[in-house]
């Protein structure tokens, strides 16, 4: 607590600072404009700082939050990792051990149940271990390593930088200790909090019912009150294709950064084709897109495609096949090149076939859910999916709710993306402590890690356009551009745009889409709007720093333009 | 953010995407009658259906646009709805749509360039019988922009002799050497040779299994990537640290080598260097007294005027005394005669070496040569030098004499006829032709030519010119 409270003195500090020898004349006006108000902002600053640790457990600052867990551990130790429920061995199980899982534990333990995790492989998942974050390690190295080389960039900030190189086994390691890294984290997180995790395999015995154990070992089972299922997802691999996680690879492999390919195919321009080109020119090789659709990058909203593609790709040392399958993939031996035959994804029809140095198959991820005893709860995956109700309730083969059974994440393919399983697993949690929750998908963001980032919340043009046709209301479009900020400008970074597609009746927001300079960073002000169902009216009054990135959303909101007659302040989230 | 300019006189409004609803005003062109389209019949032939894009007015503010890049090249059947072009206004970048179905029949205003709003950027037919015609008449309404493309230019006009541009036709065609294969390239070759119109069915890949890399697309078309527009990335070093190996199997490792790539000035240099193997070059080396120079540099060093601009000097009015000298062969079948003499003089230059050109030397006076040569190291040092300023040399300096060289061999640079090379001015006993002995300053220069234009004649007689003009320095005061 104590840290916490010279934590928010330190950063106000500066502020203090600054008003009393505020006389150093180098302030611009927004400084002199900040210098008059400091005094008593920061004192408001301060009462307001340690109010919200007090009270509010959901702060975003780490340090904070590590002390509030640490607090909360004294607490719950009290009464023992909550009590669990009378007849059971635990008020809650998760199987998988990943960022849903944990996200449903923390929560879990701060609402006093009794939690176990159950994870057979190691702590993290395919967030921690073989995705999101070593990812983040290899792009913030892509970054840099396209900044430098860069020159007419470099040159332009009148900097003289000499021909930039990589080791190959430096980046590697970067990813992998990152990983590390987070792993340990996030398993301290669970034991300091005292859940239990169990070491094996999970499954389903029955209703309320789980053993666990290695295969082929001793397996224990154990009652618990609510079971969620939190098991995630594998790289998908089409058949024909052959992974020899050599020359032909999937993200679990590229993660590992063994080899620079001169020359890589990539099949699929989604989230993770995409990066890992973007990755991969940075450290020198060439990529070629295999994708089935007719355009790349499918996912995205289509104006916000066009502009990524006029920077992401056309620019880069990028080719792309659009509307075909590769129905055979042949990893290299013999002396012989990658073998990647295609064919007419309409007419089905041989269309080439490509002969390159390696491929990675990136079409997407597979719910991983075998083996989870599901037919004893009479429960049939669709696709490998675990059919779930928007409260997260599995439902079996025969339409119906399977009671305490629950499936959060990539397992049940509402959403898959790390965050949205943590919020899930926090939604499901708030309903078995007696608290009715249902998620609103529309407010999960979503970003694309690459130079510079794409992101997104809510619905993209053509969505928004269809429903609005059904529901018939209009629908509005903004658009500011990353050319006219001042920050963007600064860095040298004025490409990107930022778009909101909202209702000109009611100013709800619809949808917002960015492109540009740390748009994985901007996007949570419209998330938060869709969350909370602030309407474009009112979030348009909030006030941004000057001179920073966020003032591209600010615009975007102030240029959208609601009908006078709307009542203001309706704050109520939009179910959905 | 896409836009359509391809209308019809009086269009009707707008209907793309962006203009629907709630815009920011800086993107509603839905009023602007900037953004229109002319049919070419006003002017001549009333059936020919040949339209101009027009530079469209993308803001309010907005009075010319750079076009950003060409979606579509020439040739390019155009569907409508279809981007055509981006154009960066002072506010974004933006799609342009056609609203026609056609053929980009030329582009009148290329990459990079700007045009005043309103101003016609390229043409577009609607039958392949007319590409002709609209390309007659982009080349006719020329004037302030040039008709060809980007991408046309370096075939268009090579410069008279430039140290990073290779000669026309570059190392002999290469030939395919076995019967039908598959012609593999990779992405980035693909683009170049896009860019520069490169036939790849003449290109022999040289990468593994055959394949076209960038660098044979680079070799075919003549370039090198320090001309080439700079890419976003530019990573050749890095591809080469990637694979170290595979492009040098045959030299032995030793242990604890350090790989350090090329820079792209030492890239230039090394494939200039492999250029030059391909002209037959011959030499042929002179004495030169000194004294009465030596005297002349005391006299006028307080001025400015440094050694370099004095031998520059002296080279270009013996250059001016043997044009053939100043000539260069760059077909191999016929001497080119250059009209003005540029001396190039070798730069070593931070890991690098680059040619800064003192442009017309016979004609500048001592001084002004001088203080233009100042003002080229400084850019050379800063690299600042514009591409005229060190590719448009037609004979080179290379001058070694201050680090006590007494003589050394040139390699003729890729594109001009001969290159001098200058050792230190020594004080050397000399017999006169009374067989009396005296002790004089002298320096070996050697000349380096290409024998295709330059015979061993031409060098003595050019060498005997400049060392008069050396030994009898009055006349470059003048």
């Amino acid at each position: 607590m104590n840290s916490a409270i010279s934590l928010s003195l330190s950063s106000a500090s500066p502020i203090t600072v600054r008003s009393y020898d505020g006389a150093a004349s180098s302030s611009s006006s927004s400084d002199l404009f900040f210098r008059n108000n400091s005094a008593p902002s920061q004192l408001r600053f301060c009462g307001l700082k340690r109010e919200a640790f007090s009270g509010c457990k959901s702060s975003s600052n780490a340090v904070l939050l590590k002390q509030l867990r640490q607090n909360t551990k004294i607490s719950a130790s009290l009464s023992g990792n909550g009590t669990p429920s009378k007849g059971f061995d635990y008020d809650l199980v998760i199987i998988g051990a990943g960022v849903g899982g944990h996200g449903a534990a923390l929560h879990a333990v701060e609402k006093g149940l009794k939690t176990a995790i159950i994870e057979g492989d190691v702590v993290g998942g395919t967030c921690v271990n073989r995705g999101c974050v070593p990812s983040k390690a290899l792009l913030a190295v892509s970054g840099r390593m396209r900044e430098l080389q860069n020159e007419h960039h470099m040159k332009s900030f009148g900097l003289q930088v000499a021909a930039a190189g990589y080791d190959r086994q430096g980046v590697a390691d970067h990813a992998e200790n990152l990983a590390t890294k987070i792993r340990n984290n996030l398993t301290n997180s669970l034991k300091s909090l005292g859940v239990d995790i169990l070491a094996g395999v999970g499954t389903v015995v029955g209703p309320q019912k789980v053993k666990y154990g290695k295969v082929g070992g001793s397996e224990t089972v154990i009652t618990a009150k609510d079971i969620i299922i939190a098991t995630g997802s594998v790289p998908f691999v089409p058949k024909g294709v052959e992974v020899d996680g050599k020359t032909v690879i999937t993200s679990d492999h590229a993660l590992k950064l063994e080899t620079v390919p001169e020359w890589i195919v990539i099949v699929g321009s989604g989230y993770i084709g995409l990066e890992f080109s973007d990755v991969y020119t940075a450290l020198g090789s060439e990529v070629t897109f295999v994708e089935a659709l007719d355009q790349l990058m499918p996912g995205f909203d289509p104006e916000i495609g066009k502009l990524a593609q006029r920077v992401l790709i056309n620019p880069r040392k990028i080719d792309y096949h659009t509307g075909v399958f590769a129905t055979k993939i042949t990893p290299a031996k013999d002396g012989k090149p990658v073998t990647i035959e295609l064919i007419d994804a309409k007419t089905k029809e041989p269309k080439d076939t490509l002969e390159v140095d390696a491929a990675l198959i990136a079409t997407g991820r597979a719910p991983f859910t075998q083996g989870l005893g599901l037919e004893n709860v009479n429960v049939e995956t669709q696709r490998g999916f675990i059919p779930v109700d928007e409260r997260m309730r599995v439902i079996d083969s025969k339409g119906e709710l399977v009671p305490h059974l629950y499936c959060i994440g990539d397992a049940n393919g509402k959403m898959m993306l790390a965050h949205a399983a943590s919020a899930q697993g926090i939604s499901v949690v708030e309903q078995v402590s007696g608290k009715d929750h249902v998620l609103n998908h529309l407010s999960i963001p979503a970003a694309c890690f690459t130079h510079p980032e794409i992101s997104m919340v809510g619905l993209t043009e053509p969505q928004a356009r269809e429903k609005a046709e059904k529901e018939g209301f209009e629908i509005g479009i903004a658009k500011t551009s990353f050319k006219a900020n001042t920050k963007a400008l600064a860095e040298n970074e004025g490409e990107g745009i930022a778009k909101l597609i909202y209702r000109p009746d009611n100013g709800e927001i619809l949808g917002v889409h960015i492109f540009g300079m740390h748009a994985a960073d901007l996007i949570h002000e419209a998330s938060n709007a869709i969350a909370l169902g602030t309407r474009v009216q009112d979030i348009k009054y909030a006030v941004h720093a000057h001179p920073t990135l966020s003032e591209v959303i600010d615009e975007l909101f102030k240029s959208a333009k609601v009908k006078n007659d709307v009542s203001c302040a309706v704050a109520e989230p939009i179910a959905v | 953010m896409s836009s359509s300019l391809l209308q019809p006189r009086a269009p009707p409004s707008l209907s793309s995407s962006s203009s629907i609803s709630g815009t920011k005003p800086q993107w509603r062109f839905t009023s602007l009658p900037a953004v229109t389209f002319t049919r070419r019949a006003r002017n001549s032939t009333v059936n020919a259906k040949i339209r101009e894009i027009f530079m469209p007015a993308l803001s309010s503010t907005m009075t010319e646009g750079k076009i950003v890049s060409w979606i579509k090249s020439e040739g390019d059947v155009l569907s409508k709805g279809e981007s055509v072009v981006v154009v960066e206004s002072d506010k974004a970048d933006m799609d342009v749509e056609t609203f026609y179905d056609g053929i980009l029949a030329a582009i009148v205003v290329p990459e990079g360039e700007s045009a005043p709003v309103g101003a016609p950027i390229g043409l577009l037919a609607e039958t392949e019988a007319e590409i002709e015609e609209a390309r007659a008449k982009a080349a006719s309404s020329g004037g302030s922009s040039p008709p060809t493309t980007a991408a046309d230019a370096p075939v268009a006009a090579p410069p008279p002799s430039a140290p990073v541009a290779a000669p026309p036709t570059p190392a002999a065609a290469p030939v395919v050497a076995d019967g039908p294969r598959k012609i593999v390239l990779t992405p980035y070759a693909k683009k170049l040779a896009k860019q520069h119109k490169v036939d790849i069915s003449k290109v022999v890949g040289t990468g593994p299994f055959g394949r076209i890399t960038p660098a044979d697309v680079e070799a075919a078309a003549g370039i090198t990537p320090v001309k080439s527009k700079p890419p976003p990335v530019t990573a050749p070093a890095v591809t080469a640290a990637a694979a170290p190996a595979k492009s040098a199997p045959t030299f032995a490792e030793i242990p604890g080598a350090t790989v350090v790539p090329f820079t792209t000035m030492q890239a230039a240099v090394s494939k200039n260097m492999i250029e030059s193997l391909s002209v037959p070059t011959f030499r042929v080396g002179y004495p030169v007294m000194t004294d009465a120079l030596d005297a002349l540099y005391a006299k006028v060093k307080s001025k400015g005027v440094t050694m370099t601009a004095l031998l520059a000097k002296a080279a270009a009015m013996a250059l001016a005394q043997h044009p053939v000298v100043n000539a260069s062969c760059k077909d191999g079948k016929s001497f080119t005669y250059n009209s003005s003499i540029n001396i190039a003089v070798a730069v070593a230059i931070n890991g690098g070496l680059i040619t800064p050109v003192l442009q017309d030397a016979d004609k500048l006076d001592l001084y002004l040569l001088s203080e233009k040569w100042k003002e080229l190291v400084e850019k050379a040092r800063s690299k600042q030098l514009q591409p005229h300023e060190y590719n448009s040399g037609t004979f080179t300096l290379s001058n070694l004499g201050m680090f006590g060289v007494d003589r050394f061999d040139a390699i003729l640079p890729p594109g001009q006829g001969a290159i001098m090379a200058v050792g230190a001015s020594k004080p050397t006993p000399v017999a006169d032709k009374d067989g009396y002995f005296s002790v004089k300053n002298q320096m070996l220069v050697n000349v380096t030519a290409d024998h295709r234009i330059v015979y061993g004649a031409d060098l003595a007689a050019f060498l005997k010119t400049f060392a008069k003009i050396v030994q009898e320095p009055d006349s470059l005061t003048m």
